[in-house]
């Protein structure tokens, strides 16, 4: 039993290697793209559409809908980062039902790797929104000795994303492995059912957590709004 | 060790290279399509509402028309009921008098019809009267009617006025001729006499005298001389009676009151006089 995807290599070269991780990535990312392409070849703009077109734009609008609700008044402009954090997710402790399937998002490297994008990302929006210099000081309020604390804050809550993650799938696809060897008929597929519904929640948890992170890089220098999140 | 650092890095580029791909060929695409179709809602709203806005400015302006045509309705019948009214009156009025000049015409007609059977019967009555009277005078006729007679006509000659006397003394004394003495019976000799004696006696003169038998005449006497007559006789009375009759029906006819004729029985008869002139 594998502990993590990243230990299946298919192919290595120095270096570089092709380990499962990353296959199973691409085949998501072929999902993805090539569904979406697929269903939005033919968009209609009026009353009468597809079913996956309808499919398509209620989980669309859902993703705007809750980037909106946690407090980012321009959803349009976070929609692809967030959203494809969430469907990527989602798409990937979906496909768990599928015999022989490793999910991605079971690597610890591939959780760190999209803690380290929404670590970027949240200075990346902060700066855009408010500047360089007004991004800054704010890890420096409300006096200058917070500025350890709110570096830390930053990189634990990366760690905390990465890990989260990583080990609800992970020991997900553990109880599984271990259920299949002790019971290996009917409990199991509770157990897949229930690591479907853990999926999903990790999913909308990761996903709400950058955009929680985001809407406070953007929303630190208004008053009364400023609100350190540690969880 | 569970981080494998290559991994990291190309999950971090797999991630970028799907939000990208993402971004191509699912948000952009469905956004623009839920944007568009937005638009294309909001500007049929926006059409339904400028329809419902000129609905409702046609509807008010039909409304508006609606109740000028009811005013006008109104007005109009008001206006028809009141020539109706005039016309009719009119008309009523137009008839009437029609009715009336058909009236008054027929009553005229009816007045004219009685006017000449009235007078149709006035003459004929006239008519039957006179020559009733004719017959029974001409059956009555006798010698002392005659003889009668004779002494009226001498009597009348001795009343005569003096202007009359006059100039009948003047005819009778310019004439050449015997004097005519014309009657309806032969007169007898005393009577022939008695004439010759009272004309001598009236105008003191001798007169000749030719005695004629007339038996058309109805009775009485008549004397002649020279274009002029001295005359009596009952003739002349008819005469005077019908002259008398009928200048009693022309002034009758002026009044005209009655329809129905009524036959005047009762005549006025003028004495008569001894009358000179051209027979």
């Amino acid at each position: 039993m594998h502990l993590s995807p990243d230990e299946i290599i298919f192919w290595q070269h120095g270096f570089l290697k092709l380990n499962a991780t990353i296959v199973f990535t691409w085949g998501l990312m072929l999902l993805l793209v090539i569904g979406s392409k697929l269903v939005t070849r033919k968009l209609s703009i009026g009353l009468e559409r597809s079913r996956w077109q309808n499919l398509l734009e209620i989980v669309v609008t859902g993703i705007e809908k809750q980037i909106e609700e946690v407090g980012l008044s321009q959803p349009a402009k976070y929609l692809a980062f967030l959203g494809t954090l969430f469907l990527f997710i989602a798409t990937a402790s979906l496909c768990t039902i599928i015999p022989g399937y490793e999910p991605p998002t079971g690597s610890l490297s591939t959780t760190l790797a999209f803690a380290l994008c929404v670590l970027v990302a949240v200075p990346f929006f902060g700066i855009e929104e408010q500047g360089v210099g007004s991004y800054l000081s704010s890890y420096v309020k409300p006096t200058f000795i917070m500025l350890p604390f709110n570096i830390i804050s930053e990189i634990s809550r990366t760690l905390a994303l990465a890990v989260r993650l990583f080990g609800n799938m992970m020991s997900g696809a553990m109880i599984i492995g271990i259920l299949l060897t002790i019971t290996p008929l009917i409990f199991p597929i509770f157990m897949t059912i229930l690591g479907l519904l853990t999926g999903m929640v990790q999913a909308y948890i990761f996903s709400i957590l950058a955009a929680v992170y985001i809407a406070a890089a953007i929303r630190v220098r208004k008053p009364g709004t400023e609100s350190e999140q540690t969880i | 060790m569970l981080i494998d650092w290559f991994t990291v890095a190309a999950q971090v580029l797999n991630f970028l290279i799907l939000v990208w791909l993402m971004k191509r060929f699912l948000y952009k695409p469905i956004l623009h399509a839920i944007d568009d179709r937005e638009k294309r809602i909001a500007k049929e709203l926006a059409n339904a509402d400028k329809k419902m806005a000129e609905a409702q400015k046609e509807r008010d302006e039909f409304q508006h028309k609606n109740d000028e045509f009811d005013q006008q309705y109104i007005e109009l019948m008001s206006k028809a009921k009141d020539e109706v009214k005039v016309e009719r009156q009119r008309l009523l009025d137009e008839a009437r008098q029609a009715t009336d000049a058909l009236s008054a015409m027929r009553h005229e007609k009816l007045r004219k019809d009685a006017q000449s059977l009235h007078e149709a019967m006035s003459l004929r009555t006239q008519q039957e009267v006179f020559a009733i009277a004719r017959k029974v005078l001409m059956d009555l006729a006798t010698a002392s009617l005659e003889e009668r007679m004779t002494e009226v006509f001498t009597r009348r000659l001795h009343e005569m006025d003096d202007q009359t006397k006059t100039s009948l003394a003047e005819i009778l004394k310019a004439a050449t001729d015997p004097v005519l003495v014309r009657s309806t019976f032969d007169l007898p000799v005393e009577q022939r006499v008695a004439i010759q004696n009272a004309l001598n006696e009236t105008f003191s003169a001798d007169i000749p005298l030719r005695f004629e038998t007339a038996p058309d005449r109805v009775s009485g006497i008549d004397l002649t001389a020279n274009g002029q007559k001295v005359a009596w006789n009952i003739s002349d009375y008819l005469v005077s009676l019908e002259r008398s009759v009928n200048e009693l029906l022309k002034d009758k006819k002026i009044p005209e009151t009655k329809a129905t004729p009524v036959l005047e029985t009762k005549a006025k008869l003028e004495k008569p006089k001894l009358e000179t002139g051209n027979p």
